[in-house]
């Protein structure tokens, strides 16, 4: 066929329509995704809840951003330990799109930890880190040189410092969302959650009591935020890397399983100088010694995994 | 057949338009409502759709003890306006803009970690139009340490 037989006016027609076309597949793709979100009932809702969300528009399930993630453990009294970083120096090794998904959460987790903790010059470090995986992936300018500019000129400004990192947050959040790549950043997601479990399950010492600790009520919240997980992955579980991470955190699934979380009913009170309401209610929880244990050993199992 | 050609192009230009709405709606999500969760920092996070009047959306989120949050929805100014309501797990109503003068932000704190729904949805024009309004809405959080520290 030769193209020159065509006026432009018939040539730039067929040319629109097979765009069109084209960009009419990850359209159908979401609706038919959108249509699994209705079906599948991993999360503990009861029917009322799933018949709500079949008539809505659109549905989200957020996890905790890498930012979250650092300021609840901060929150919680976690220390800052290098230690339990993941090595810079083992970015070269990362060279699948999984690897790099989960080592972008990864390495956002740890810039983020370090930020909040007037780390800078480990926050830069980590920042060009998170590039290199980022760069990888094909996510274009969500941490280009002038973000790692702009961090080092606000070294002694913690707010603009986390104002960047949440920045190149949402640049690579959106990135995906738009190039229909939710895959991927659900792997992203969960590299850095598993990041700050790990964080967090190595910063008490072994010793440590579990029954008064801010930091292991939090690591016991994650059952909650658990199901957001298992929700988003098998959304995307079609996707081969999305399937193999799905098997890691059912195994941690049965664990959390052992923990048992009991709620009251939640009274909201609003303070009418500073119209903050707080959110009052108790919560009940049961873990032995013996399943933290094994949280613990299940978390590190499946960082190495995925640092390596 | 030049007609079939015309109308090829005005098919596919309006194909197109949801497309360009959703680059619009990153960066309006970006460069309008980050803005409005000062002094709270964005989490980062990009949860925003094209909705039409009527329409309406849920997030489901897990919020922790000892945090305290920005729930900011951020609509297109060509959107009618927007009822929103936080609800726990049960759908007992937590927070319902409707009580508070339409107010699109609520702050809060909790004693206890929870997972809770924000549920939105696009009012209807008061206006009689033909045609139905469109708008990016994007549901942002803010986090804040506690000054204290």
């Amino acid at each position: 066929m030769n193209l020159f037989r065509f006026k432009p006016m018939q040539f730039f027609a067929i040319v629109i329509a097979l765009l069109f076309v084209a960009s009419c597949t990850p359209d159908s793709k979401k609706e038919q995704q959108s249509d699994d979100i209705v079906t599948v009932d991993s999360l503990e809702l009861n029917e009322q809840i799933i018949k709500d969300v079949k008539t809505v528009k659109a549905v989200f399930y957020s996890l905790p951003s890498p930012l979250e993630t650092a300021m609840i453990l901060k929150q919680a009294g976690a220390e800052y330990n290098p230690e339990l970083l993941n090595s810079i120096d083992n970015t070269s090794k990362y060279l699948t799109n999984k690897k790099m998904a989960i080592n972008l959460g990864v390495y956002t987790t740890d810039l983020s930890y370090a930020s909040l903790f007037d780390q800078t010059q480990t926050t830069i470090n980590y920042m060009n880190a998170s590039k290199k995986m980022a760069e990888g992936l094909g996510i274009l300018n969500a941490i280009d040189e002038s973000i790692v500019e702009r961090l080092e000129a606000n070294v002694n400004n913690r707010d603009v410092i986390m104002d960047i990192i949440s920045e190149t947050i949402l640049n690579s959040s959106s990135f995906f969302e738009e190039n229909d790549r939710q895959a991927l950043s659900t792997i992203v997601l969960v590299g850095g959650w598993i990041e700050g479990l790990y964080i967090a399950t190595n910063l008490l010492d072994e010793n440590a009591n579990i029954q008064n600790s801010e930091l292991v009520n939090r690591i016991i919240d994650q059952k909650l935020t658990l199901e957001t997980v298992i929700k988003l992955l098998n959304e995307n579980k079609d996707n081969e890397d999305v399937a193999d991470v799905l098997v890691n955190i059912n195994e941690l699934r049965k664990i959390y399983n052992k923990i048992d979380i009991s709620t009251s009913k939640i009274v909201p009170v609003t303070d009418k100088e500073t119209n903050v309401t707080t959110l009052k209610s108790k919560t009940d929880v049961t873990m032995s010694p013996k399943t933290y244990k094994q949280l613990k050993e299940k978390v590190k199992v499946i960082r190495t995994n995925y640092t390596l | 057949m030049k007609k079939v050609y015309q109308l090829l192009i005005i098919i596919a230009v309006f194909a197109f338009i949801p497309i360009a709405s959703q680059a619009q709606c990153k960066s309006f999500a970006k460069k309008i409502c980050k803005l409005e969760l000062a002094p709270y920092i964005h989490d980062g996070n990009y949860n925003a759709a094209i909705l039409t009047e009527g329409e309406d959306a849920e997030l489901y989120k897990t919020f922790y003890a000892g945090q305290n949050y920005r729930i900011y929805i951020c609509s297109s100014e060509s959107l009618p306006g927007i009822e929103f309501q936080v609800l726990d797990v049960k759908r007992n109503v937590l927070y319902d803009n409707r009580n508070n003068n339409g107010s699109k932000i609520w702050d809060f704190n909790l004693e206890s970690s929870q997972q809770l729904i924000v549920s939105l949805r696009v009012k209807n024009s008061e206006e009689e139009n033909e045609e139905l309004i469109s708008g990016c809405v994007a549901i942002m959080f803010g986090i804040k340490e506690n000054s204290e520290e």
